[in-house]
């Protein structure tokens, strides 16, 4: 039982510890430990009870029928226990075993955070693992890539400047079709909102820029996007370990509002990119807030709903199931308000899952997981298991899941256990429904 | 004998109780001055509404999730904590102790009671125990530590209840029914016994960050 009996080959991590020492690893770990870390792990390890009572928490060990070594203790165990243990003083091979574990088996999603009495954050536990990986040069090829992408080009996907702009306008172009005086307002100074939206949406969803226009077209808001890298809110980085580039691409997106001068920026349908913004990257740069105002669409569309700015031509069929993202659910507390959303957007009930809201199991793609790519597919979608089994029992055909990285891995779940369900972004909900000029 | 049990009674515990005391007031300090230090990102969040929501959400039990999910680690835990504070603090026989030595008297418990609770100490090691033995999820990750903080929890509970119902040596078992106890006290700073230290803190910015910066409950 453990990493070593389902280790996988993977290019990056190969050659990664290929290039390693044990002294190599040793002073690298000493680093992180004596630099960086303080007492929040410190006490985290020495308290931590191994009663296991955070085991029943995690969908990796519910899906693996029990195995201890996918609790989250039995992550720590395998991990960071031993790095404090042999102070540093580990082989490459158990690196590589190290980097699988905290990279694609555990989604930082801290639904263990609800079942340890003594107040453990397993997934800072885990995070600082990947740190330390991050700076060992031990990260999986995928995820390394994107975060490549946003230190060349402040992006995730390799979108060049003109391409950026040319997708703006190409879905501006579109939607003046069915939505005459339409415009997707680049660069505008003092607009109410700063739009920003996470690279794969140019790179291969445009549709939900084209969304997003066409709603705030219908509000009437005063909106722009930004036409120089910044528009760009995600962050890989702060998933592989790389937080000195967290903290530039935090940077970079404030910047880039505050020199538009803008009100508030909001955010698409994303999870990981708002955990980066008010939790992670802030702390790294060392605001305690943001300095430009933020929020998630959920908020924002609640609050065009409140003002009587969404009008609906006919409600989505229901019943739906709702799917709680961790970074804006356990992370930020918006269930009830995606709730009434929800209701107001949907004719039938809202069959909830067995755990939800801030209780919520995983989709198992977030963290930077489904970030790593097809070597790792396989095993992602065995930890879903136990998320599958709560959509399966609701019954229902359509999922809202109000975040990019939670419908890609929902997607794969969906199909891997035949679960004839579709998923729904609250943009693809609002955008059906609403009101178009005939 | 009689010399053993002065040992015990006299500079033993007084060494007992110093380690405690001055172990515990030394490891917070370092710990404070550390979290000063190191993990200024985390103290900036931290608030006193939000700790002590949490704190007394998770002592309510079967209100946290994880709670309600082991059922009878809740039972178990409550219990044993519980009287794991309270029997030796009213103890007829310890408060004698303390009027004996000092002067101080307060109130006792029945001494059925106190008999009951012991008891209950014993019988929740034994169920820590038989998880660390046959739950999978425990017994992979127990180690060393974890059994030496059971043992030596367990042992001035059990030499107390073969003390008083005069089973064994009495003398023999009154003695290391202290020295136990004095082991306990002086283990608390530095084994994980330092949970009584430093879990109020944990769960406290568990709270901070939970309530405050991510707006949802921690249980
Ligand atoms: S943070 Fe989530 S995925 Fe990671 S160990 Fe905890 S419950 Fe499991
Ligand atoms: S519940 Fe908390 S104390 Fe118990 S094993 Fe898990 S992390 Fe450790």
């Amino acid at each position: 039982m453990g990493i070593k009996d389902r280790l996988i080959e993977d290019v990056g991590l190969r050659e990664g510890v290929k290039r390693l020492t044990e002294d190599k690893i040793e002073q690298v770990v000493q680093t992180v430990l004596k630099g960086e870390t303080g007492a929040r792990l410190a006490a985290y390890s020495e308290i931590c009870m191994r009663c296991g009572l955070c085991s029943e928490a995690c969908h990796f060990y519910l899906s693996h029928d029990g195995d201890p070594s996918y609790s989250p203790v039995g992550k720590v165990q395998q991990t960071m226990a031993v790095l404090l243990k042999k102070k540093g003083r580990v082989s490459p091979d158990f690196i590589y075993g190290m980097a699988q574990i905290a990279y694609t088996e555990c989604n930082l999603c801290r639904r263990c955070v609800h079942f340890c009495p003594v107040g453990i954050d397993t997934g800072y536990i885990m995070s600082t693992v990947r740190r330390i990986c991050h700076k060992l040069g031990v990260t999986p090829q995928y995820i390394q890539d994107t975060a490549h992408s946003h230190s060349a080009t402040f992006n995730q996907m390799w979108v060049k400047e003109d391409e950026w702009t040319d997708s703006l306008q190409w879905q501006e172009d579109e939607a003046r079709e069915e939505f005459p005086g339409l415009r997707i307002p680049l660069d505008k100074e003092g607009a109410d909102i700063y739009y920003s939206v996470i690279a794969p949406e140019p790179k291969f969803r445009t549709q939900l820029i084209y969304q997003a226009a066409a709603i705030m077209n219908a509000a009437g808001a005063d909106w722009t996007m930004p036409s120089e890298p910044g528009w760009d809110n995600s962050d890989m980085c702060m998933f592989t370990g790389d937080f000195e580039m967290m903290g530039r691409l935090k940077r970079k997106h404030f910047e880039s509002a505050q020199k538009l001068k803008v009100k508030r920026i909001v955010m698409g349908e994303c999870g990981h990119a708002f955990r980066s913004v008010y939790d992670m990257g802030n702390r790294w740069v060392a605001w305690k807030m943001y300095p430009v105002p933020v929020i998630h669409s959920i908020e924002f569309f609640w609050e065009l709903m409140k003002q009587g700015k969404i009008k609906l031509a006919k409600k989505y069929p229901g019943p739906v199931t709702v799917h709680d993202p961790c970074n804006v659910v356990r992370g930020r507390g918006h269930h009830e308000k995606l709730r009434e959303l929800v209701r107001f957007l949907v004719d039938g009930p809202i069959i909830e899952t067995a755990s939800n809201r801030e209780h919520n199991i995983c989709c198992t793609a977030g963290g930077g997981v489904i970030n790593c790519g097809p070597p790792f597919k396989n095993v992602r979608l065995d930890g879903s298991k136990a998320k599958a089994e709560e959509l399966r029992a609701t019954g229902v055909k359509t999922i809202v899941a109000p975040c990019h990285n939670c419908h890609g891995g929902l997607e794969d779940t969906v199909h891997r256990y035949k679960l004839d369900m579709h998923i729904k972004f609250l943009g693809d909900i609002i955008y059906e429904c609403m009101e178009k000029p005939s | 004998m009689h010399e053993i049990y002065n040992l015990v009674t006299g500079p033993l515990a007084w060494l007992a109780w110093g380690i405690f005391i001055v172990g515990s007031i030394y490891r917070l300090a370092i710990m404070y001055i550390l979290a000063k230090k190191k993990d200024a990102p985390s103290l900036a969040y931290m608030s006193w509404g939000f700790s002590l929501r949490s704190i007394i959400n998770w002592l309510i039990p079967f209100n946290a999730l994880g709670w309600r999910r082991n059922p009878l680690m809740t039972v178990a835990t409550f219990a044993f904590h519980i009287c794991l504070v309270v029997a030796p603090i009213f103890l007829l026989a310890h408060v004698a102790l303390w009027d004996q030595f000092f002067g101080i008297t307060y109130p006792v418990l029945d001494e059925k009671v106190t008999d009951i609770m012991t008891m209950i100490v014993v019988a929740a090691c034994l169920i820590f125990a038989a998880r660390r033995i046959f739950q999978k999820e425990v017994r992979y990750v127990s180690g060393f530590q974890d059994w030496l903080i059971l043992v030596i929890a367990v042992l001035p509970f059990a030499t107390g209840l073969l003390a008083y119902y005069q089973l064994g040596n009495y003398q023999v078992m009154i003695v290391l029914h202290i020295l136990s106890g004095e082991i306990m006290l002086a283990a608390i700073p530095f084994t994980r016994l330092s949970h009584m230290l430093f879990s109020v803190f944990t769960r406290s910015y568990m709270g901070s960050e939970f309530g405050g910066v991510r707006r949802v409950k921690d249980w």
